[in-house]
């Protein structure tokens, strides 16, 4: 784009933004943006480390879904399915946030109050209440946690418009602190510095299987959310309000809606979801807490959310590819005696391209030697 | 008297990373631009000036000290300024999300970091532990004669030269951004593009070279933390993650100002580090203050978005992408 006088030198090319992209179109674009991130990938395999990319690649479908025996095969799914819903619960409820323009970057430490405050419970009132009874107290106070921890960014961004990109970030490293601070206090047997397995042989507080199967409760847990939130989202007056404040803000003082209310009402929804899902990661799936109990996934379903454009059900989707890779990859690191991180370079390698081919369905760009007589 | 000069070395190291890192994101950010990929870039900077150095002491007969000093800065900052290119280019040129993108960045940083930290000995055909002792000699010497002078010795004088560099460049880049007609089009981008624009200050060029020069700035914090604070050697610890967020911090800490980062930087170093020289804590309460840093930054943070000073506010379109024909 030029600077110079337009009269003499039309630029050599435009960008315009489209009116509407047609569902082919994007799918076509995500598509393309897909493989050719996992060409790229495969030329960084094979210029790296010379293996194979089509047997890594084959690998890594292995490492996920399969397995020496059926048996096998069915308990490495099930670890797949368990961490994609870990990780969708948390997208999910970052969705009505980044709806309304909220940047809630502090998933991570709201997922950890929950873990925290789930913890806490199992260990303190693990053999004091009754199963049922013990779960709901588990439940409400990582929720109260969790939504507390979104809360008070969100009273600061209502109240004085302070910037919650920066402040939710900060609020991670606090939450993690406080981890660290359970950790010690909390640590068994002594001088682990680790908690351990909380109540290994009671299973106190524990998720109970449902079936025989370990996880089908995080799956209903994260499937009941994930159909709620997008009922939530796309059919009720919350969810309207949402919108519009994520729109204009002014649009929404002119139609009525109070911003405040609508900002801390769904950073309430929100963190609370986050508090559930550390429910989720330390009852249902790791029985103990550290500072790795979320490892990245707050940062991890930022994009998701994102990439999903708010559709808590494309979120299923990108949620699993990015599982997928990750499981994959800790399958190679063992076979090809690679190093784990492998997959952080594939997984973004692959997040640039999806990002990346965004632009491709938002803008088109018009040559100049084209006839030049569409408008924008 | 010992503790405390202890203390002050140990922030003074801790703090010259987080001024690299913050330095070159208050260049980036002043253009308008919200790099999360801080973390990601250091990363970047730190394995490749190791690689650099490692590979050049592996090949050399006799490693020639400046050769491992051109090498591994070069390396840093060309790798870090590289992965800011590709951020700028998907946040300028195809407007993606900055929050995300940066966010991927830094996932991707570390991705490459650890695994190259992790197999450069099995690339290189299994030499045991990397460490790059000439290197790292250079990047700790001390100022000699100066360093020898008791105490004051100690506390200001027994660094390596990037400790001194990266307040120069601070100084440097606070003259640049308040005082030079360039720096005045760059927060002019930074506040408001479409009136830069129409000013006829070139907006994509100026944002580019901002995301690229301050990556590679941030991405020297890495050289110096793989140089010096761990002395030429990697670990996946994830301790430059950390220290990259903190640097994100200070940028706050700092409200957009190159010169508050500088004693910004050694107060988080002293933060930071201060549980190990208060007498009578516990391991679980030693945690809680290490959440110092980040509870100034907050403070910091309300303190700014309260008093409404024109000066200490962020960019105005600090993490929105420009887009000519929008309007």
């Amino acid at each position: 784009m030029s600077k110079e006088d337009n009269a003499v030198r039309e630029p050599f090319m435009r960008i315009a933004k489209r009116g509407s992209t047609s569902m082919k179109r994007a799918i076509g674009v995500r598509l393309t943006g897909i493989i050719l991130a996992l060409i790229v990938s495969a030329l960084f395999i094979y210029f790296v480390t010379g293996l194979d990319p089509l047997a890594v690649y084959g690998a890594m479908f292995q490492g996920a879904f399969g397995g020496a025996s059926a048996a096998a095969a069915a308990r490495r799914s099930w670890i797949t399915i368990r961490d994609t819903m870990f990780l969708l619960t948390i997208a999910v409820a970052l969705a009505p946030a980044f709806k309304m323009r909220f940047w809630n970057i502090g998933a991570e430490g709201q997922v950890l109050m929950g873990g925290i405050a789930t913890a806490g419970c199992m260990i303190y009132l693990g053999d004091k209440l009754p199963t049922g009874l013990l779960l709901l107290v588990m439940f409400l106070s990582s929720c109260i946690s969790g939504a507390v921890w979104g809360l008070i960014p969100a009273i600061f961004k209502s109240k004085w418009n302070t910037n919650e990109t920066l402040f939710t970030l900060m609020m991670n490293y606090v939450a993690m602190q406080l981890t660290s601070y359970c950790v010690a206090l909390w640590e068994n047997p002594f001088g682990s510095n680790s908690v351990g397995i909380i109540n290994q042989n009671t299973m106190a507080g524990w998720f109970p299987a449902i079936a025989g199967k370990t996880y089908l409760l995080n799956v209903l847990i994260t499937l009941v959310i994930t159909v709620g939130m997008f009922f939530y989202m796309t059919k009720s007056k919350h969810g309207y309000e949402i919108s519009v404040v994520g729109e204009s803000q002014e649009t929404a003082k002119y139609a009525g809606i109070s911003t405040k209310k609508v900002i801390i009402r769904t950073m309430l929804i929100s963190g609370a979801i986050c508090g559930l899902a550390g429910f989720m990661g330390v009852a249902g799936i790791d029985h103990t807490i550290s500072t790795n109990t979320v490892g990245g996934r707050g940062f991890t379903a930022i994009i998701v959310a994102w990439l999903a454009k708010f559709n808590t059900f494309t979120m299923i989707l990108i949620s699993a590819l990015l599982v997928f890779l990750n499981r994959g990859a800790a399958e190679i690191a063992s076979q090809f005696s690679l190093n784990e991180f492998a997959s952080d370079i594939i997984s973004g390698i692959i997040l640039f391209f999806i990002l990346g081919s965004e632009f491709f369905c938002n803008y088109k760009v018009i040559f100049q030697h084209k006839n030049d007589q569409e408008g924008k | 008297m010992d503790q405390l000069i202890s203390l002050i070395q140990a922030a003074v190291i801790f703090g010259t990373v987080i001024m690299f890192g913050c330095v070159g994101e208050i260049f980036t950010e002043k253009a308008g631009i919200l790099n999360l990929g801080v973390p990601g870039i250091m990363y970047l900077g730190g394995i490749s000036s190791l690689a650099g150095a490692f590979f050049y002491e592996q090949n050399a007969e006799n490693p020639n000290r400046f050769m491992c000093l051109l090498i591994s800065f070069l390396c840093a900052f060309l790798a870090a300024a590289l992965g800011g290119l590709i951020f700028g280019f998907l946040t300028i040129t195809l407007r993606a999300n900055q929050n995300v993108t940066g966010l991927t960045l830094t996932i991707f940083g570390s991705g490459i970091a650890n695994f190259f930290g992790g197999s450069l000995n099995k690339l290189a055909g299994g030499v045991g532990q990397i460490s790059v002792p000439v290197t790292s000699a250079v990047y700790r010497k001390a100022i000699p004669g100066l360093s020898g002078l008791g105490f004051v010795g100690k506390m200001v004088f027994s660094y390596g030269f990037m400790v001194y560099m990266i307040i120069i460049l601070a100084i440097l880049a606070q003259y640049f951004l308040s005082k030079s007609r360039k720096g005045l089009s760059l927060r002019a981008i930074g506040e408001s593009p479409s009136t830069a624009d129409a000013a006829g200050i070139n907006v994509t060029l100026y944002k580019y070279l901002a995301v690229c020069i301050g990556a590679g700035i941030s991405g020297l914090g890495g050289l110096f933390y793989v140089m010096d604070y761990t002395k030429g050697t990697w670990a996946n610890d994830g301790s430059i993650e950390k220290l990259g967020w903190l640097a994100v911090a200070l940028v706050i800490f700092a409200t957009w100002k190159p010169k508050h980062a500088i004693w910004g930087a050694y107060l988080f170093g002293i933060l930071y580090w201060m549980y190990f020289y208060v007498s009578g804590l516990t391991r679980s309460s030693q945690e809680l203050f290490k959440m110092l840093p980040y509870l100034v930054t907050l403070i910091v943070l309300v303190i700014t978005s309260l008093r409404k000073k024109r000066e200490q506010q962020p960019p105005m379109s600090l993490g929105t992408a420009y887009f000519r024909e929008e309007r």
